[in-house]
């Protein structure tokens, strides 16, 4: 039993990166752009966040400078789409790339240091039922915060004012342009929050999970959480569903040599990426569905000509 | 009030002119980013961008970082432009460097001149094969090749560090994960005597003048722009979108395995897991740069090297950190980028109800 509670607790630390990652470009994505950068948003949050809780001591400004500078990173993609009307998936391209030299060159004097372990918000009383209790109520705050965001997310897409606008803005820019909604900052809006929460799930991984600084820690997470979203077909709940699949994969691979699997360390390694592209597959093959659930203006410039 | 509207036709001259001005650009922001670091920015820019070219070896050093960014370039220039977007070259090109290794390792100590071309097709081999796998998702599942060529490149990385640590290691190498030295017959001619620079570089001309002239004459190369630039066009005018796109990925494929195992036939001598160094990466920089045509792939290719030799001349002489040429190239990236929108639209003062045209792609 307390080995499948430990497991159980490794997939949700595993899977709370990439579920904020997933949640913020899934709003991104409904609106109609297509961040090719979340991987590079994700580590300069990790080196940001990292940084700041080392410097300050403190928790609370290493995540808030993680939210922050992920948020930053997403405003330059947003200028330079959106403004500058540049290729989405170049641009997204070139956040990634320059976002993993930039916090190699922040990250060179914290390489090797180790955060101070992140404190669990055990809640009183619950926690210490047993079994649940280790389960579901003794996580860090930011677990939490990963399903209230996607509980929001899911609420405003579907009932407020604002969650449907954005949500026409990604299927027809411009008639949603036609009918007076801005859609350029609509588009700000929901790019800067992708990138705020691609920072807090950078954060997650560098003060949380590992919780130390390594080159390229990210390791892909920032374009498997693009792939959840595909995965999720654009749903906020499936979201959720799919990285805790992923978390799962990560978590088996490290819990296999334990249970007596022989198999090179590599070979399993190799599980999340192999995964991700069955999971692309088995979702985009069916061409008509794939099409219904995706934004139809997803990586569209938009051009007002009036 | 300014506001921007699109030109009738785009301007070439400007085209032409950016990738100049995005250097400019990159080297004024290297200016600040040197005062950050407290180095002499005047210093560092002359070691950065002018001091290898003023040594017969940091040339043929240049040449050597150059061959496997052109070639790479080149193929992905057709990709791009056919709007085929692999950015897994990196993945590619290590499985050409595994697969072309493998044979020179089976083949070790066999002289013959046939050995080289041998193991230079098993390494086109297998850049294409690992090419072929988005090509056939995306025609055959319509899978996105973004994600899927991306993720086959941590695939790639994985596969050369188990095959380091069992199949193709060095049986006396005291267990490093290294294989062998390549056989003097696996190994590439040397250009320059004394320096690095091998016959690779040869060839990366020859696939630029020839991914010239596919573009510009073959029937092939029209149908990759146009499927690009007007995807309804082509389908209206009969081009398969199927082949554009298994062509576009396999030639790059090839490329990038070429590129791989010319790393490992040349300059490295042997198969390490440290043989992928993000050339894969940087070449989609080179591809933009040089305005994804092959001539211009070629320059930014000899540019985007130039930083890598200078980079590391900084990095002794300065103590400048390894990173900083890679925050540069993403920078210069970011430039070329954010000043295409001169080349499609203008930047005019407002007036009534001008402009017109649409939704642009």
């Amino acid at each position: 039993m307390d080995l499948v509670v430990s497991i159980a607790i490794g997939i949700i630390i595993a899977a709370t990166p990439l579920v904020f990652a997933a949640i913020g470009e899934l709003v991104v994505e409904k609106a109609g752009v297509l961040n090719l950068g979340v991987e590079g948003m994700m580590i300069i949050g990790a080196i940001s966040g990292f940084a700041v809780t080392i410097e300050t001591g403190s928790f609370l400004a290493g995540v808030i400078a993680a939210i922050l500078c992920g948020a930053l990173m997403a405003l330059l993609f947003a200028f330079m789409t959106q403004t500058l009307l540049a290729n989405q998936v170049a641009t997204g391209l070139a956040l990634t790339l320059f976002g993993l030299g930039l916090a190699a060159l922040i990250g060179q004097a914290y390489s090797g240091k180790s955060a101070p372990p992140f404190p669990k918000l055990a809640v009183p009383g619950l926690s210490d039922i047993p079994v649940l209790g280790r389960l579901l109520f003794s996580h860090d705050l930011l677990v939490y915060i990963s399903f209230a965001l996607v509980i929001g997310v899911a609420w405003f897409l579907s009932r407020t004012r604002e969650g449907l606008i954005v949500r026409a803005i990604g299927e027809n820019h411009d008639a949603a342009h036609a009918i007076g909604y801005s859609v350029v900052g609509y588009r700000y809006a929901a790019i800067a929050f992708g990138g705020a929460c691609a920072g807090l799930g950078g954060a997650y991984l560098s003060i949380v999970q590992t919780p130390l600084w390594v080159d390229n820690m990210t390791a892909g997470r920032g374009w498997i959480a693009l792939a959840l979203v595909v995965f999720a077909a654009w749903r906020p709940w499936r979201s959720l569903f799919g990285a805790y699949l992923f978390g799962g994969i990560t978590i088996m691979q490290l819990h296999s040599q334990a249970l007596g699997v022989q198999v090179e360390p590599q070979l399993l390694a190799m599980l999340p990426y192999l995964a991700t592209i069955l999971v692309l597959v088995i979702i985009s093959y069916d061409r008509t569905r794939a099409r219904l659930n995706a934004p139809a203006s997803l990586g569209l410039t938009f051009y007002a000509t009036t | 009030m300014l506001r921007i509207e699109p030109r009738k036709e785009p301007s070439r001259l400007i085209l032409y002119a950016t990738p100049f001005i995005a250097v400019a650009l990159t080297i004024l922001s290297g200016f600040v980013l040197f005062s950050i670091l407290d180095k002499d920015p005047v210093q560092a820019t002359l070691l950065i961008f002018f001091k290898p070219l003023t040594s017969l070896y940091s040339i043929s050093e240049m040449i050597v970082k150059a061959t496997p960014l052109i070639l790479i370039g080149v193929g992905l220039a057709l990709c791009f432009q056919a709007n085929v977007w692999n950015i897994g070259a990196e993945g590619q090109f290590t499985m050409g460097a595994i697969c072309g290794g493998a044979v020179a390792l089976a083949l070790h100590g066999v002289p013959g001149f046939w050995v080289l071309p041998l193991v230079c097709a098993a390494g086109i081999a297998g850049g294409m094969i690992w090419a072929a796998i988005p090509a056939l998702l995306r025609t055959r599942f319509n899978t996105n090749e973004i994600l899927t060529s991306l993720m086959l490149v941590y695939v790639a990385t994985l596969t050369l560090n188990v095959l380091m640590h069992g199949a193709l290691r060095d049986p006396q190498g005291h267990n490093f994960p290294e294989s062998k030295l390549f056989h003097d017959a696996a190994t590439l001619p040397i250009l320059i005597s004394d320096t690095r620079a091998h016959i690779g570089f040869v060839f990366a001309l020859l696939f630029v003048v020839l991914g010239w002239i596919l573009l510009r004459w073959h029937v092939i190369g029209f149908q990759i722009k146009v499927s690009g630039q007007a995807p309804r066009a082509a389908r209206y005018a009969g081009f398969s979108s199927d082949r554009v796109v298994w062509f576009s990925l396999l030639v790059s494929g090839a490329l990038a395995g070429l590129a791989g195992i010319f790393e490992a036939a040349g300059p490295v001598g042997q198969l390490v897991p440290a043989l992928p160094v993000g050339y894969g990466f940087t070449a989609i920089i080179v591809a933009f740069l040089g305005r994804l045509h092959p001539v211009g792939v070629l320059l930014a290719g000899l540019l985007l090297a130039l930083t890598y030799i200078g980079g590391e001349g900084a990095q002794i002489a300065m103590k400048l950190p390894a990173a900083t040429t890679q925050v540069f190239q993403g920078m210069l990236l970011f430039y070329l980028l954010a000043m295409d929108i001169f080349v499609n639209y203008r930047i005019r003062m407002r007036r009534a109800a001008a402009a017109s045209g649409s939704a642009a792609q």
